[in-house]
């Protein structure tokens, strides 16, 4: 900006016209560890004079013991904005800086290129229209190198520009520059690319930065500002099918009922008919309302508040689109994914969905295959790890409105979140939509107690509680169950009061009748599982045959044993029911831990200490025994 | 009509609109902070069209730090009366109990306990999950590391070696029991876009940020201006009359004006263009030592 001064005397108006004239391009740079992305955009501000003085100073002064280039400048230092990043002399995570030219306004994103931070990459890659992909002359393509182009291709940025850096420390050579253009042009050629150019640069000496280098006469091509200023990227939002996700109902008094969000894609005009995408409820356009005043349409990318012609249900995640060009709306879709988080990505969990305005639970319900981002091969995998990039089916809760993200990103973009840590652990990009007959998971199996349970995102199984009366089996089992079914997972607990009352009440309590009561339990419980449920069972259980004949019929269904083990005194005293009272007193007969035995499990997968534990905790342990 | 294509502005202007009402929607007890300042001016314009008709759903908090400028405070309450939002205002009580000033105990410690545990205080009163703020990236090296939706632990801290992916405009708005959001709808705006965002928009601003003759004190190069008689002067040291203006505001004794001709927007904005220094160099506290934004936000400063 500082290069089109205007000068008092300019008409303030015609000049503001200008900047708003100026397209804007959002880009950003990528590319494998310490190649010199920072550097390089440190290099463009300074050099397109946008470093103002007091920043100059204060940038002098700490590039005290840096590598600098001939102005005395370690330009990493204008964007590595993080204590940690200054001191390990890396980006950790993005930076965006603004800035324009006489011919455009710019926003670039500076990615780090640790592996370890991949996930920043594609946060600043999600809303880039153009890359700048760094090579280090002197080493080549790199494994980051090619992951990124990958992560690049994934978001749908459509044009790249492979910036050859260091290219000081190789003598200016132009042989080494033609045979890395040459190795990414056959390394790029499938990942969809509209254009790709490559330039020759040293971001430290800053030639082919601003103007041609002297020292690269053979360069016929453009350098990198001029490129920037003059590549036209520009994706027509208008013309598409219209979207607009519906973001807040806005509901000031009884008479208005408006739907805020912003139009994602297409135009509209009052009066059009539109279509909600989930019920395919009908209605008309009668108001496009702003704080503005009415408008008679709206295009992609202004925010609005929309009012109806009628009441028809719609709320906070629905999609209206016009009626004859809906977005597709089903409960399965494949996608690519990218992993952002430690724990690898499995088939069967269960995730928070969101796109658009709409959250809901959602299950990665086959991993097709992996893509090695080195050769781009696909290879079978049965989990994502890291950084790593695959292509899944995906089943949510509820059916969702969506579009493939290659015709529409706002409404085919989605994330996963953790349902217990909240943390976004990956990104998706949806490939189609699955019905039926499309859908390979249900096509090849039969309906078996795996397919049921995958549906549910979960292993099929039994936790079998055994202990006293008062040791603390249905606490722990009702705590277990509250984080289970927290995180999605679909259980039932098994226990005395719902089954005596009910499917056991002709049941005595003689030996042969507790033997009769343990197996229809067992049985159940054995159907529930079958069913893909996770069956929680607290029954005293306190013989060693019933415990085995329970563990038989489960067959081989996962079956776990816990013994809370609980001392009597600690039992009697708690006596939350008062049964060892009135035991005591003779009320009850056959009462185990006093007149009856309770026989210790041999060999029980897990031993809980209720006497000196807390449920909470025990319940914990149990959690994390089980790896749900 | 017909429209083809969003202007910059426009497109500013609709991004924010949706990030407000992300957060309207998505947060059970949101607040704005308001700073009084051009960034809180644009900020509010930007709240009351996001959901006109309806009004703000949610209400304003002013951090009062004792030692705003008058003209602010004015402004504050004239702005909240002509809009007619929900305004909180907290100030710390115990900072005030011991006198905590910028003069005797320093703008650092000053800061921490009327700024950033002020901030604290009065979150954790309001038990809010979600604070919007004005800043942008474009302010300072770390707040350009920020993202939109910005994640706070349970004591406030801003960890940004682990800040979540932040893809398309899909925000993860979700929170533990007891972690918060800070919020920055204008993240991607510049100074220059603030500015010519005021003057499209006509949007009342503090007068401070117009040139006039204002009494002031000349302090290692910064121009403070004397607000009122709790600016101590050192012996010899007399107020004179300057025609000054401020680029940002905050507290007085800590903010430096601009020694400037001008008095409209306008003139503001031309001046803006021949300018070779940085909005942030008038704000002491963020001068004290490289990276000491970063560091107050870690514990909890916007
Ligand atoms: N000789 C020479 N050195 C360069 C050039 N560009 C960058 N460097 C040096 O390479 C090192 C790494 O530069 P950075 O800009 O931090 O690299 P980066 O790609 O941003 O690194 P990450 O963000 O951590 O991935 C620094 O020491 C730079 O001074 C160049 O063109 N020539
Ligand atoms: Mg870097």
């Amino acid at each position: 900006m500082i290069s089109d001064l205007a000068t008092p005397d300019t008409d303030l108006d015609l000049w503001l016209a200008q900047q708003t004239d100026k397209s804007l391009l959002r880009f950003l740079t990528c590319g494998s560890v310490d190649d010199g992305k920072s550097t390089l955009i440190g290099r463009l501000l300074y050099d397109s004079q946008l470093i103002l003085d007091d920043q100059l100073a204060s940038l002098r002064k700490e590039s005290h013991n840096r590598t600098v280039g001939e102005e005395g400048i370690d330009f990493s230092l204008l964007v590595d904005g993080l204590a940690a990043e200054r001191e390990q002399g890396i980006t950790i995570d993005v930076a965006y800086r603004f800035f324009s030219t006489d011919k455009r306004k710019f926003i670039v994103a500076d990615t780090p290129g640790h592996e370890q931070y991949t996930r920043n990459m594609a946060t600043g890659a999600s809303n880039a229209d153009l890359a700048l992909l760094l090579v280090d002359a002197r080493k080549g393509l790199l494994t980051q190198t090619r992951r990124h182009s990958f992560i690049l291709s994934l978001v749908g940025v459509k044009h790249v520009v492979l910036v050859v850096n260091k290219i000081d420390l190789v003598g200016y050579d132009q042989a080494v520059f033609d045979r890395i253009e040459a190795d990414y042009r056959a390394f790029a050629k499938d990942l969809g690319f509209q254009t790709l150019a490559a330039v020759p640069v040293s971001a430290l000496r800053g030639d082919n930065i601003v103007e041609k280098s002297e020292r690269m006469p053979w360069f016929a091509g453009s350098p990198l500002v001029p490129y920037l200023e003059a590549i036209e990227v520009a994706q027509d939002r208008t013309q598409g099918a219209f979207r607009f996700p519906v973001q807040w109902v806005n509901r000031p008094n009884l008479d208005f009922r408006g739907f805020s969000g912003t139009v994602a894609w297409g135009r509209l005009t009052v009066g059009d008919d539109v279509l909600v995408a989930a019920s395919r409820k009908p209605a008309k356009i009668a108001r496009i309302v702003t704080m503005d005043g009415d408008l008679d349409s709206a295009i992609a990318g202004q925010a609005v508040t929309l009012v109806l012609d009628r009441e028809i249900d719609v709320s906070r995640g629905d999609v209206l689109a016009h009626p004859g060009s809906v977005p597709d709306y089903s409960n399965q879709f494949q996608a690519r994914l990218i992993w952002m988080n430690d724990e690898p990505a499995f088939q069967g969990r269960s995730y928070l969905l969101k796109i658009g305005a709409q959250v809901m639970p959602a299950t990665i319900t086959d991993i097709k295959f992996r893509t090695n981002v080195n050769t781009l091969e696909q290879a079978a995998a049965n989990k994502l790890d890291l950084n790593e990039v695959g292509t899944v089916t995906i089943a949510t809760d509820r059916p969702l409105a969506f579009d493939a993200y290659t015709t529409n990103p706002l409404t085919g973009g989605f994330i996963l979140i953790d349902r217990l840590s909240n943390a976004t652990l990956g990104a998706g990009t949806i490939e189609f939509g699955l019905r039926r007959a499309q859908n390979l998971t249900y096509q090849s199996f039969d309906v078996d107690r795996q397919v049921r349970a995958k549906m549910k995102g979960q292993e099929a199984q039994i936790v079998w509680f055994t202990g006293l009366s008062g040791s603390g089996k249905s606490t722990i089992a009702n705590l277990l169950e509250k984080r289970l079914t927290a995180e999605g997972r679909h259980c039932y607990i098994l226990d005395g009061d719902n089954v005596r009352h009910g499917l056991n009440k002709d049941l005595g309590f003689t030996e042969a009748a507790r033997v009769e009561n343990i197996r229809r339990v067992a049985e159940v419980a054995k159907l529930m599982a079958d069913a893909g449920l996770i069956v929680l069972v607290s029954f005293i259980s306190p013989f060693e045959n019933e415990r085995r004949l329970a563990r038989e019929i489960a067959g081989d269904i996962r079956f776990t044993e816990v013994y809370v083990d609980t001392p009597l005194e600690v039992a009697e005293a708690r006596d939350p029911k008062g049964l060892y009272k009135r035991a005591r007193a003779g009320e009850i007969k056959n009462f185990t831990g006093l007149d009856s035995p309770f026989e210790r499990p041999g060999n029980p997968e897990l031993v809980l200490h209720g006497g000196t534990h807390e449920p909470e905790a025990l319940a914990d342990e149990l959690y994390g025994w089980l790896k749900i | 009509m017909t429209l083809n294509r969003l202007t910059h502005l426009q497109a500013l202007e609709a991004e924010s609109i949706e990030v407000l009402r992300e957060v309207a929607a998505s947060f059970e007890r949101p607040v704005m902070m308001y700073s009084i300042g051009k960034d809180s001016s644009v900020l509010l314009h930007l709240a009351r069209k996001a959901f006109y008709p309806s009004k703000i759903p949610f209400p304003l908090l002013h951090v009062d730090t004792t030692f705003k400028f008058k003209e602010m405070i004015a402004f504050r309450d004239q702005t909240a009366e002509d809009y007619g939002f929900d305004l909180i205002r907290h100030t710390n009580a115990d900072g005030v109990r011991d006198g905590i000033n910028p003069f005797d105990h320093g703008s650092s410690r000053y800061t921490d306990i009327m700024k950033t545990q002020a901030l604290r205080q009065a979150l954790n009163a309001g038990r809010y999950d979600a604070a919007i703020g004005g800043a942008r990236r474009d302010e300072e090296k770390s707040r350009a590391k920020e993202r939109v939706f910005s994640h706070r632990n349970a004591s406030h801290a801003w960890d940004p070696k682990n800040q979540r992916p932040e893809l398309w405009r899909v925000f993860n708005t979700r929170l533990n029991p007891g972690e918060s959001m800070r919020v920055f709808p204008i993240s991607n705006w510049t100074e220059l876009d603030v500015w010519t965002y005021i003057y499209a928009e006509n949007i009342p601003i503090v007068p401070l940020y117009f040139a006039k003759p204002r009494p002031v004190v000349e302090r290692s190069g910064t121009l403070i201006m004397v607000d009122d008689d709790r600016l101590p002067l050192a012996p010899g040291e007399t107020p004179r009359l300057e025609t000054v203006r401020f680029r940002t505001l905050g507290c007085y004794p800590l903010t430096g004006a601009i020694r400037s001709e001008a008095a409209d927007l306008p003139s503001i904005i031309m001046e803006m263009q021949a300018s070779r220094t940085s909005e942030r160099e008038g704000r002491l506290i963020d001068s004290d030592s490289v990276g000491s934004m970063e560091k107050k936000k870690q514990e909890g400063y916007f």
